[in-house]
């Protein structure tokens, strides 16, 4: 069984079809990297597995029970940090298993520790940089109880180099707290670095145009980028976005070329 | 305190200033005493009656104090409700505005006939004056929680009342305050028109009898209390933010 099963959504505001027949499925302890241009509704399939929204038709289950509009089944890392701002780093990483009440003290502690954050335990999160936001808002969601992590283009507002240290980061971490991750990204070179699999979405109406398993072995470093076959891969990805912007309007393909390349 | 001295040598001076200068025009021009008393004869007036004055005073700080609790009380309660059911809101905010359009001056009488000259008037005059800022600010700040706050909680699973106890009022705190502070002013203020209704003792009780007997230098010393009393509501309030909001104080980047 699945870890997440997406099953035939189709979702509409108004006369917009934002979603329209989208299907996809997570293995436990599977890193599946969601990729497609920006206006693809990629928010709206994590409105929808979060239970912010609910789709017009279609299956939505965790673990083989129902979860449409069931909020809190999930972890979630958003793409700004969220921090709140008169709590300590402590008391933020704390907020999501507090919320379901279930809160670990020493864990915290001791994650903080690991992911190079022990100077700033009871720091407020003004006091920290970009990327250490992003590092507490990403053990905030690891120390939440759900065994499903979403993360929203967790990356997306960090300078390059800052980027590449966090992925770096996120993949040493996540090798020692193994979990479910679903990763939703508009970089192709970061979705092949981070995951095992690949879902490129074509844009407007949103369902799955091509699926990719990563083949490189774990643990994987930075040498990755120049690595041949990386390239290669990059290209096929690259190609498979193109190919689906010049099914469609102007718009979506100019997107597909502002992609980043080293 | 060493702030309160850099700082606050300016406005201090100007003030020693114009009392100067006020002292030299009534000199000179020999204008009589019932009309504009000289400050020295003012702060004699200080110094020699405040045994009589002080129960007056006593009395209007407490009235003011619990006028603006409950004052405090109403804002809050009717800022939530008016914050968690939008059919409220709704209806009602339109109305509140309206309330605020309404003289105390003239409400004033109307509360007479209707309780009497009892404590509840007067508290019900200074509840009308203090409630709505801080109605305003609180609801004003409820709105600026920003949507990725927001959303992280509902994704994270918050329900209404985390969202609210954990993100919403912790957020508006800075926003309450600001009301607070107005509302704590006002509250002096409230007190005193509250006391023209009829009172025992009172600022507006010696206020009323000094002008009324042309004893000008008492109405200064009147006017000088009510503003030390506002000032030092405003410092308690001050404080208790400070206190309170420690998280905001280094120049607040929310992201």
């Amino acid at each position: 069984m699945s870890h997440l099963l997406v099953d035939h959504i189709v979702k509409s505001f108004g006369p917009n079809e934002v979603l329209s027949d989208l299907s996809f499925s997570i293995e436990k302890e599977e890193f599946v990297t969601i990729i497609g241009p920006s206006g693809s509704g990629k928010s709206t399939i994590f409105n929808l597995i979060g239970g912010i929204m609910t789709p017009d038709k279609g299956i939505i289950q965790l673990e083989g029970n129902n979860i449409i509009g069931k909020r809190g089944s999930i972890s979630f890392m958003p793409q700004t940090p969220s921090l709140l701002p008169w709590r300590t780093v402590l008391q933020n990483v704390l907020l999501g298993a507090e919320l379901q009440g279930k809160k670990d003290r020493d864990k915290a502690i001791e994650m903080l520790h690991k992911a190079g954050l022990a100077d700033y335990v009871h720091a407020r999160p003004e006091e920290l940089s970009g990327g250490m936001k992003q590092r507490v808002a990403f053990i905030r969601a690891l120390l939440s109880p759900q065994s499903l992590i979403c993360l929203d283009e967790p990356f997306s507002a960090l300078d390059e180099l800052t980027r590449l240290e966090m992925q770096k980061w996120l993949l040493s971490i996540w090798e020692d707290y193994r979990r479910t991750v679903l990763f939703v990204t508009h970089s192709i070179e970061e979705a092949l670095f981070l995951s095992d699999r690949i879902i490129v979405i074509s844009v407007k109406p949103t369902k799955v145009a091509a699926e990719f398993e990563v083949p490189f072995n774990r643990p994987r470093d930075e040498s990755l980028f120049l690595d041949e076959e990386f390239l290669k891969w990059k290209r096929t990805v690259t190609y498979s976005l193109k190919n689906e912007g010049s099914d469609n309007d102007g718009e979506a393909n100019r997107r597909t070329y502002s992609f980043r390349s080293i | 305190m060493n702030f309160l001295i850099r700082k606050g040598w300016r406005p201090i001076a100007v003030l020693i200033l114009l009392f100067i200068l006020w002292e030299i025009i009534v000199k000179i021009t020999k204008v009589p005493d019932w009309l504009l008393p000289a400050p020295t004869m003012i702060l004699n007036e200080i110094i020699s009656g405040w045994t009589s004055f002080y129960p007056d005073l006593v009395s209007t700080s407490k009235i003011a104090v619990e006028g603006f609790l409950v004052g405090t009380t109403v804002g809050l309660v009717v800022a939530v409700s008016l914050h968690l059911v939008p059919w409220i809101r709704d209806s009602v905010y339109p109305l509140l505005i309206l309330s605020q359009n309404v003289p105390i001056i003239v409400l004033a009488p109307l509360l007479v006939i209707w309780f009497g000259f009892g404590l509840l008037p007067k508290i019900i005059v200074i509840t009308l004056t203090c409630f709505f800022p801080i109605t305003v600010a609180a609801l004003d700040g409820f709105k600026q929680v920003p949507y990725s706050h927001k959303h992280y909680m509902l994704m994270a699973g918050a329900g209404k009342s985390q969202l609210f106890w954990k993100l919403e009022w912790p957020y508006a705190l800075p926003s309450i305050f600001s009301g607070l502070k107005i509302s704590a002013t006002y509250s002096v203020m409230g007190a005193v028109i509250s006391e023209w209704l009829g009172a025992e003792k009172g600022i507006g009780v010696y206020m009323t009898l000094a002008s009324s007997s042309f004893r000008t230098d008492k109405v200064f010393v009147a006017i000088l209390s009510i503003m030390v009393l506002s000032l030092l509501f405003f410092a308690v309030i001050v404080a208790a933010e400070k206190y309170f909001i420690r998280w905001q104080s280094k120049g607040g980047n929310v992201e």
